[in-house]
Parts: structure tokens; C-alpha cells; sequence
């Protein structure tokens, strides 16, 4: 039985160990969050011109490079499970979906968060909201997609497909939107030319401190996954040999008659 | 080619199929129309406020139908479950999307060319002197609405709330094709005219990509 | 309704199912099914609904993709495997539960698009002489929607018969023919079976197409509970499966 669970370790010294694992990760996080956070807040030398509003950069731009990069590990795992149709790739994906569109929630909201005491406007249709937008409903509606269907293996072909065909789509869409923006421009926020030494530093620090709550938050969402499959299969086996039990009985059954 | 025999084959089918019954054809038409027209209340359709907003409505109103009509594609072929018959044939899988690809791009491009000329009267545009141009423009955008059409209707034939989920798949994705085909077709009616070449080359390659994308990936979304 | 002769002998394919799975979700439809169909065998597959026996078919006819195992296919005296999933398709007539036809094509349309599909040359003479011992000629320009339930079933049978298919799998085929159309059937599986066409069919029991039967299989809750080529008589099988069928 010990192929049987593939998210729940089986002897208790392995259980302890993944606790004590997950324990210290989250506090390694927490704790470059912290620094991160206290970095942007108190060491970043402030802006010129927009003062301290633009801290918010800090956060908004890393939101960004993070989504990117849990979208990437999206794109790798539908091709993954295409190949081999191994389900752990499934969960990956779902599992990265969500966190991606996580992050693409934090920069849109910290967007107009920053615009509005900078410019006074809420939204500026700016090439790189209006793409993040679209970024958002495509990776949203992968997760509809994924809900709407029932079927695991069929859920996890259809939503790979899906899902390769809106990341080949999001370079067009960035493209597209810029190029049209050139066109017909607007307000752009977060446009700052060459960025000083010291602030560069700091974004690193937050992007690594972003970066750090991607992989935890994804790890997390991967177990659960792990643990619904662990279920399933234990109804699947369950029912199975119920349903053995009753074809054996009824047509012993029907053959006494 | 495997490819092409069986797809034509198929593609004859669907042509014969559809233009026997025509339903889809007319409604499609009927639909377009009537967007066409309530559009207008909401704007002043003079010619200058007509060159800045119907080119977009041309093509935001063609998304709309064709979400609708695209969404049989595969509905369909669940009566008596033909789906399994094409996928029992010794054929290549892709055959079944590329048939319907270009059946789907087929007549979408009829139901444009009876709705061009009314448009172009609604809205007080002068579409002749362009229009090997803008024929240009709809083929290829055409295209691109009928690429991803055809195949998120085979993925959301498979899911439940079919008909709303099919536009909500198609648009975000579609983005880029109806930005560079509305554009492409702004520049036409502009003074003096001028096709763009940075967005049909968009929307070109926007085609060829998705093609590509659907010749790798298309046949997946046909198993059982 | 006249016999059509056979214009090439269909030597018969192979089929072997390796430790087939198939999963729906919570519910095994198949577990752990293997079997091995000799070229040429007649073997009827029976149990009650919902063990499995569509989705068997299914598989065989490579609609489905299980969840684990394999089936392979095997032409007459070839040692290797057929490789190519298009090569082992023109040799499959699959008769489903759906009738796998176009309503709003005629009978001759719907035979002809698949005569071409199979590659089969002059395909609407191929239409229509498949039209003719079905009895249907005289209906092939009409549109499949206003046909009968026995006529559509007949025209099923006919659109399987097409490629003269080596493995020939059938779902419960009797199904809403009429007498005449039974008897039809038992004819052209006599007579296939004798031109060496291996036939895989499942069914609930009605005779008339039960002489050629060589094996009978029982598939219960998706496993293979009893195979009449270790435990005995096909006929034995067969009426014991229609009593509990009527039983239960």
C-alpha cells in the first residue's frame, strides 16, 4: 500500500522530517520577506518625484517576474504531461496557474494603487496593465476550463492544450498591445528610465523574497492535489471491489434459477 | 499528403452539409446585422465618428457571431455520434480540425461578404476604392477566428456551460488578431488609405503560429 | 434481401489486450483485462450492463485510450505488430450504439464520404453495391433522418462492411432490426466468419446470431470473469448469460 498515497509519506519518521522541512521554508520566507519588506520601505533611498508612493515598485514590478515565471512552469507542464501523461504534471500546472494568477491580481491592484495619488487616475489602459489584463482573464479562464470539466484525464489533456495555446498567445498579446499603443498613446505608469544601484538591489531582494513565497505557495497547492488524487484512488479501489462483490453474487444468482 | 486527402474530403462534407440547410449562414447574417444596428444608437454615425469606431465594431461584432456559430463545429457532430465515426477512419485526427477550420473560415467569409456592402451603407464608408485590401485584412483575420474557434469549440464541447465558456476561451485569446485586424482596417478608411504592413504582418504570423500550434497539438483534444 | 458477394477475402487481424485499464474518474470501466482473439475466432462478449463491454469495444477499436495496458493487432502470419494506428484502423468495421452516420446526408452521401475516408476506389459504386443486400437501394437518396430504426441499423452494418474489415466489432447489433433483418445479419456473420474475419461481438442474447459463435467471453464490474476457451461449452455461456440477464 505504500504506492497507494503519493503525497502522505508512511513511516513517522518521514512524516516528522516533511514537517520540519516545511516549517523551516516557511520561516526562511518569512524572514526575506521581512527583509525585503523593511529594505523597500526604509532603505530604498525615495524618489524624486513621486515620493514615497513608489515604493509600491517595489512590489508591483516583482509581481510581474514572478507570474512570468509560474506561468513558464505552467507552459513546461502541459508539455510535460502531454509526452508522458504523468499526473504530477497536472498538478504542477494547476498548481502554478493559480499562484501566477495570484501575482497577476497583486500587480494589477498595486497598478492603479500607485496611479492614482501619481496621476489621479485609476487606470490608464498603459500597454503593460492592458496586457496583465488579458494575461489575468486567460489564466482565469484555464481554471474555469479546468473546473468545468469533471473527468480527470480528460480535464488534464483539454486544459493542457488549452493552456499551451494561451501561453504561445502571450507574446502576441504584449506585442500587440504596445505596438497599438505606440499608435495611440496614453499615460504610462511606472516608466522610470535608468534605475539607481541601490534601488536595483532592493527590487532584487523583493523579486527573491517573491520568488520565495512562489515556490512555497505552489508546493503547497501541489500536496493538495496529491492528497484529492490519493483519495480518489481510494474510491476507486473501494468501489471496485465492491462492484466485483455484487457482479460475482448476482450472477450466481441468476445462474440458480 | 496523409493530410490534405482526407481533409478535403471532409471539408466537402461540411461545405455540402451547410449549404444545404443554411441555418447557420442566416443566422449568423441576421445576428451581425442586428448588432450592427443597435451599435449605431450608441454613437453619432457621422463619417468622421464612423472611420474612428466602426472598423473595430466590424470586427468586435464578427467575434460575437462567430463565438456563436463556431460552437456547433463540434455540438454537432455528437448526433449519432459521428465524432467517433471520422475518428474510427484510417485519418490522420488532424484532418477532422483542419477540415472544419477551413469550413468554419468558409462561412464566416460568405457571411461577411453580404454583410460588407450594408455595413459600409450603415455607416458611411467608402469600402470599394480598398477593397482587394480589405479583403486581405478579412481573410487573414477570418482565418484567425476560425483557427481558434474550431478548436476551443472541440474543447469546450467537452465541458459543461459549452456556450457561454467558448467566448470566454476565444477572447482574451483572439486579443492580438482583433487589435491588428481592427487597426489593419481603420488604415483603410483613413485619408489617404494605406495598409499597414506591421499589422498584417502580425496577423499573418498569428495564423501561421496557431496553425503550427494546432497541426502539435489539435489532435489530443479528439481522444477519448 | 440478396447476399452481396465478396469481392476480397478478408484475412482476419489479431487482437490481444494486455492488462487493459480504463478509468473514468472514480469508476473502473476496465481492470486488469486480458485477452487474446485469434484470427479468424467468432467470440461473443457478454455481461451485464455496465461491465465494461462497450468500453472493451471502444478500445479495441482504438476510440478509447486506457488508462494503462495495451492492445496490439496482428495481420495473418505477420510475426511484428501493426505499428501504425492508421494501418490498423482500415482494417476495423466497428458497429456501435450510435449509428455513426450523418442524419442530413443521404444513405448513398453518408456511404460514399466513407468509402472515400477508407481510400476505397470508385467509392460510389462501392456505396451502392453495399446498399443493394441491405435492402436499402431503393431509399439511397434519401436523407438518413427519415429512415426507420431497423433501416438505420442496417445502414450501420453496411457502413461497417465497407473496407471489408479484417476485425469486425459489433455492439449489440441486433439491436432494433426485425426478424428479416436478424436473419440478414446471422448471414453476413456466417459468412464473414468463414472467409476468415475475426468478429468481436457483444450481446444480450438473441439467437439469431449465435451459430457462428466459436467463444463467448463474460466481462463483470470491467473484468473478464469467465472465457468459454478455458472453462467450456460458447453455447452453455450464452444461455446462462441470457437467463440472468432475464433473472435479474
Amino acid at each position: 500500500m505504500s504506492t497507494l498515497s503519493a503525497s502522505v509519506p508512511s513511516d513517522r519518521g518521514a512524516l516528522t522530517r516533511a514537517h520540519s522541512a516545511n516549517f523551516i521554508e516557511t520561516l526562511l520566507v518569512a524572514l526575506l520577506l521581512g527583509a525585503a519588506g523593511y529594505c523597500a520601505l526604509f532603505v530604498a533611498p525615495t524618489e524624486r518625484t513621486m515620493g514615497v508612493i513608489q515604493r509600491i515598485f517595489y512590489f508591483h514590478v516583482p509581481s510581474w517576474w514572478s507570474a512570468f515565471v509560474a506561468f513558464a512552469i505552467v507552459l513546461v507542464s502541459n508539455l510535460a504531461y502531454l509526452r508522458g501523461r504523468n499526473p504530477k504534471w497536472d498538478w504542477l500546472g494547476v498548481s502554478a496557474a493559480e499562484v501566477g494568477v495570484a501575482f497577476v491580481t497583486v500587480g494589477l491592484v498595486t497598478g492603479p494603487i500607485w496611479a492614482h495619488p501619481v496621476w489621479g487616475i485609476w487606470w490608464t489602459w498603459d500597454a503593460r496593465l492592458t496586457s496583465a489584463f488579458v494575461l489575468w482573464v486567460l489564466y482565469v479562464s484555464y481554471l474555469l476550463l479546468r473546473n468545468l470539466i469533471e473527468e480527470p484525464e480528460r480535464r488534464a489533456v483539454v486544459s493542457a492544450v488549452f493552456g499551451i495555446f494561451a501561453a504561445v498567445d502571450i507574446p502576441l498579446v504584449y506585442f500587440s498591445i504596445w505596438f497599438f499603443r505606440t499608435q495611440h498613446p496614453q499615460p504610462v505608469i511606472g516608466d522610470g528610465g535608468s534605475l539607481d544601484s541601490q534601488m536595483a538591489r532592493v527590487l532584487l531582494l523583493c523579486w527573491a523574497a517573491m520568488l520565495g513565497i512562489l515556490v512555497l505557495m505552489i508546493r503547497q497547492r501541489y500536496r493538495v492535489e496529491a492528497l484529492r488524487w490519493d483519495v480518489d484512488r481510494l474510491r476507486l479501489t473501494a468501489a471496485q471491489s465492491a462492484s466485483e462483490l455484487s457482479a460475482r453474487q448476482g450472477f450466481a444468482m441468476g445462474e440458480g434459477q | 499528403m496523409a493530410l490534405a486527402r482526407p481533409a478535403a474530403v471532409l471539408l466537402g462534407k461540411e461545405l455540402q452539409t451547410e449549404f444545404r440547410t443554411r441555418e447557420l449562414l442566416t443566422t449568423t447574417v441576421v445576428f451581425v446585422l442586428m448588432v450592427l444596428v443597435l451599435f449605431s444608437f450608441t454613437f453619432d454615425p457621422t463619417s468622421i465618428e464612423s472611420r474612428r469606431f466602426a472598423p473595430g465594431l466590424l470586427w468586435l461584432t464578427l467575434l460575437f457571431a462567430g463565438s456563436l456559430m463556431l460552437h456547433p463545429s463540434f455540438t454537432r457532430e455528437q448526433t449519432n455520434d459521428t465524432l467517433a465515426a471520422l475518428r474510427l477512419a484510417p485519418i490522420d485526427p488532424t484532418a477532422i480540425l483542419a477540415a472544419k477550420i477551413l469550413a468554419n473560415a468558409c462561412f464566416l467569409l460568405v457571411a461577411e461578404a453580404v454583410l460588407l456592402p450594408i455595413f459600409a451603407a450603415l455607416y458611411n464608408l467608402h469600402v470599394w476604392p480598398v477593397l482587394g485590401r480589405m479583403c486581405v485584412v478579412l481573410i487573414l483575420g477570418t482565418l484567425a477566428l476560425a483557427t481558434i474557434g474550431t478548436v476551443f469549440s472541440a474543447i469546450s464541447s467537452q465541458a459543461r456551460m459549452r456556450e457561454l465558456l467558448l467566448p470566454l476561451l476565444l477572447m482574451p485569446v483572439l486579443t492580438p488578431a482583433l487589435i491588428a485586424s481592427a487597426e489593419a482596417t481603420a488604415g483603410l478608411f483613413d485619408d489617404p488609405a494605406y495598409l499597414s504592413p506591421q499589422w498584417v504582418g502580425l496577423l499573418a504570423g498569428f495564423d501561421a503560429i496557431f496553425l503550427t500550434v494546432t497541426w502539435l497539438f489539435g489532435e489530443y483534444l479528439l481522444e477519448e | 434481401m440478396a447476399i452481396a458477394s465478396q469481392t476480397n477475402s478478408s484475412h482476419g487481424v489479431t487482437v490481444e489486450f494486455q492488462n487493459i485499464e480504463k478509468r473514468y474518474g472514480v469508476r473502473y470501466a476496465l481492470h486488469g483485462v486480458s485477452l487474446r482473439i485469434e484470427a479468424g475466432e467468432c467470440v461473443a462478449l457478454v455481461g451485464a450492463n455496465g461491465s465494461g463491454k462497450t468500453t472493451l469495444l471502444r478500445v479495441a477499436s482504438l476510440l478509447v485510450r486506457p488508462s494503462a495496458g495495451r492492445v496490439n493487432f496482428w495481420e495473418t502470419g505477420d510475426a511484428h505488430p501493426l505499428a501504425d494506428p492508421i494501418a490498423v484502423k482500415q482494417r476495423i468495421g466497428m458497429v456501435a450504439h450510435q449509428i455513426l452516420l450523418y442524419d442530413d446526408l443521404t444513405a448513398e452521401e453518408n456511404l460514399e464520404l466513407f468509402a472515400k475516408l477508407y481510400g476505397l476506389d470508385r467509392p460510389k459504386d462501392r456505396a451502392a453495391a453495399a446498399l443493394e443486400p441491405a435492402g436499402l437501394l431503393s431509399r439511397r437518396n434519401d436523407p438518413v433522418r427519415d429512415f426507420s430504426r431497423g433501416m438505420r441499423q442496417r445502414l450501420a452494418i453496411a457502413r461497417a462492411l465497407l473496407p471489408a474489415p479484417g476485425l469486425l466489432l459489433l455492439d449489440e447489433p441486433a439491436t432494433g432490426l426485425d426478424p428479416a433483418g436478424q436473419h440478414w445479419l446471422g448471414e453476413i456473420l456466417a459468412r464473414l466468419h468463414s472467409s476468415g474475419c475475426t468478429i468481436l461481438m457483444s450481446t444480450h442474447g438473441l439467437s439469431e446470431v449465435h451459430s457462428v459463435v466459436s467463444r463467448a467471453v463474460r466481462l463483470a464490474a470491467g473484468c473478464l470473469a469467465e472465457d468459454s476457451a478455458h472453462s467450456g461449452d460458447p453455447q452453455r455461456m450464452l444461455a446462462a448469460a441470457l437467463a440472468a440477464e432475464q433473472g435479474a
